[in-house]
């Protein structure tokens, strides 16, 4: 197993001093080369489960365990997309790109070619040299992608990171995930409040639930790949949906 | 954008000086102001001892300026204000940067810092001349102190600022505190250690004209005194025409500056606000 969590919880003390339970106790495994998704309403501790494996949230209690290792803090491992892509503005999209090569010391220069691959990859090429604010939304989003790639981590996590794009760009973008992760042969775990993001992209689909965070249900999705958008208007993908969405009740709290 | 400018009834010339309108109302302005100074001055009869008229003022300008008298002295004070904002400036950053950097300092040496600032530094140029003396160095401290706290404050908020995103963007690509401080923090507070060395610069000109005033040999502050006692009111207003004009050329760079700086931040000029 590539990560291990077990009786993984957070829990927050408020004003009032009272013990806010964010996660109640979590254990799953994550498969290497598996594409994991983590789908849930607001409020479940979705993107707090994410930012524990990143190691840059504590946790109350439980282990997460990378390759047999003990995760207590940001690891070299992991690459992490966020929800907005947060680029540096004065950095061109090639800086951004290589920084976290710079905040790991290691030689800028001997990782130009990997970029360029990566710019390949993405299909962005020729705008190295831009700054973020000349890219669209859609772009920026695959420079924060593979600037999560740069450092040629084992894991990828993505926490809701097509949010904020437009529907249309948002399936493009779908797509463009699935082939990264083919090419690069990467695991990723990716939150979303997307019940069809979810089950389009996943292996297998973690649903959670809200106050405290628990898991409920872990769900293998058995569909063929490479996966095509039309797949989406199959019955079986209903099937998944449904199974889905009977978690969360008729009041929703999801995108459909 | 192109058609709906078409469609649109052609009211509205785009001549040069519609396109320069707010230079041309600025100027009109600078001309009414003049006109109307020195039409008040000849009508009313206004004593040049109370009030020159431009063209006293402008006369006096020319005449002090070919004659190289105020040369000597245009550079004493020059030297003064750079001088002064490269010291106060420089010490105002690197200690805020200090302070940004190592939370410590905030709480231990930021205080003394805010309770010096609350001395008005103008009462201290008469000690700051018995200690550095009637010459240049006086000068250069007094408007050092007085352009030392803007530029800090403003480090220091610039420093605070900091969208937690970011900093949590580069924990997660494994970021130490000190990569955060030179990669994220300190670029993201450009912009406003330059709004402070920007009002550092206009205060490092005040601050040196004050130490003339104290006691000085040269200098145009020094030389708005020696006009003072001898009623040369015109030349007086000459000395301020320089120091505006002075004023007005290091804060022009500092803007220059900070767009050369700070280039991923410059208004949007396609923008429509109100129709």
């Amino acid at each position: 197993m590539l990560i291990e969590i077990a009786g993984l919880t957070k829990s927050y003390a408020t004003r009032e001093g009272l013990n806010v339970e964010a996660l109640a106790p979590l254990s799953f495994t994550v498969r290497e080369g598996e594409f994991l998704t983590i789908v849930g309403p607001s409020g479940c501790g979705k993107s707090t489960l994410l930012k524990i494996i990143a190691g840059t949230l504590r946790r109350s209690a439980g282990s997460v365990r990378l390759q047999g290792r003990a995760i207590d803090g940001p690891s070299r491992d992991i690459g992490m997309v966020f929800q907005s892509p947060v680029l540096l503005p004065w950095r061109t999209i090639e800086e951004n790109v290589l920084l976290p090569i710079e905040i790991q010391r290691q030689d800028v220069r001997n990782h130009r070619a990997r970029a360029a691959d990566l710019f390949r990859l993405v299909g962005i090429e020729g705008f190295e040299r831009k700054y973020p604010k000349e890219l669209s939304g859609g772009m920026q989003q695959r420079v924060g992608i593979i600037r999560a790639l740069i450092h040629d981590p084992a894991v990828l996590l993505l926490d809701e990171p097509f949010g904020a794009l437009d529907a249309m760009t948002r399936e493009h973008m779908n797509l463009e995930l699935l082939r990264i992760w083919k090419d690069a042969g990467k695991t990723i775990i990716l939150v979303t409040h997307s019940i069809p993001e979810a089950i389009f992209l996943a292996d297998r689909v973690i649903v959670m639930s809200a106050r405290p965070g628990r898991i409920a249900e872990v769900i293998e999705v058995d569909l063929t790949r490479p996966r095509r958008l039309d797949m989406i208007n199959s019955d079986p993908f209903g099937d998944y949906v449904r199974r889905v969405r009977g978690h969360f009740g008729s009041h929703g709290g999801l995108d459909a | 954008m192109n058609e709906i400018a078409q469609a649109l009834p052609a009211t509205r010339n785009p001549t040069w000086l519609w396109a320069h309108r707010q230079w041309a109302l600025s100027a009109l302005i600078f001309v009414l102001f003049i006109g109307l100074w020195e039409g008040g001055v000849r009508l009313f009869d206004v004593p040049s001892l109370v009030l020159p008229p431009p063209s006293a003022v402008l006369k006096s300008l020319a005449a002090s300026l070919s004659s190289g008298q105020l040369t000597r002295h245009i550079w004493a004070t020059g030297l003064e204000v750079i001088g002064g904002f490269a010291l106060g400036g420089g010490f105002g950053f690197l200690l805020g940067c200090l302070i940004g950097r190592f939370p410590i300092l905030e709480q231990t040496i930021y205080p003394y810092v805010v309770a010096f600032q609350t001395v008005p530094k103008v009462a201290l140029a008469p000690l700051i001349v018995i200690w550095f003396g009637f010459g240049l160095s006086s000068k250069i401290v007094t408007a050092a102190t007085i352009c030392f706290f803007p530029v800090i404050a403003n480090t220091l908020v610039g420093l605070r600022v900091t969208p937690a995103d970011q900093v949590e963007m580069m924990a997660a690509f494994t970021a130490s505190r000190s990569q955060i401080f030179w990669k994220a923090r300190l670029p993201h507070a450009l912009p406003y250690i330059f709004a402070g060395l920007d009002i550092g610069v206009v205060l490092s000109v005040i601050g040196a004209i004050v130490g003339e005033f104290v006691g000085a040999q040269a200098g145009l502050g020094y030389m708005i005194l020696q006009r003072q006692f001898t009623m040369d009111i015109a030349g007086v207003f000459a000395i301020l025409v320089i120091l505006s004009i002075f004023g007005m050329a290091l804060h022009a760079l500092m803007r220059w500056l900070q767009r050369k700086v700070v280039f991923w931040i410059h208004e949007d000029d396609d923008r429509i606000v109100g129709a």
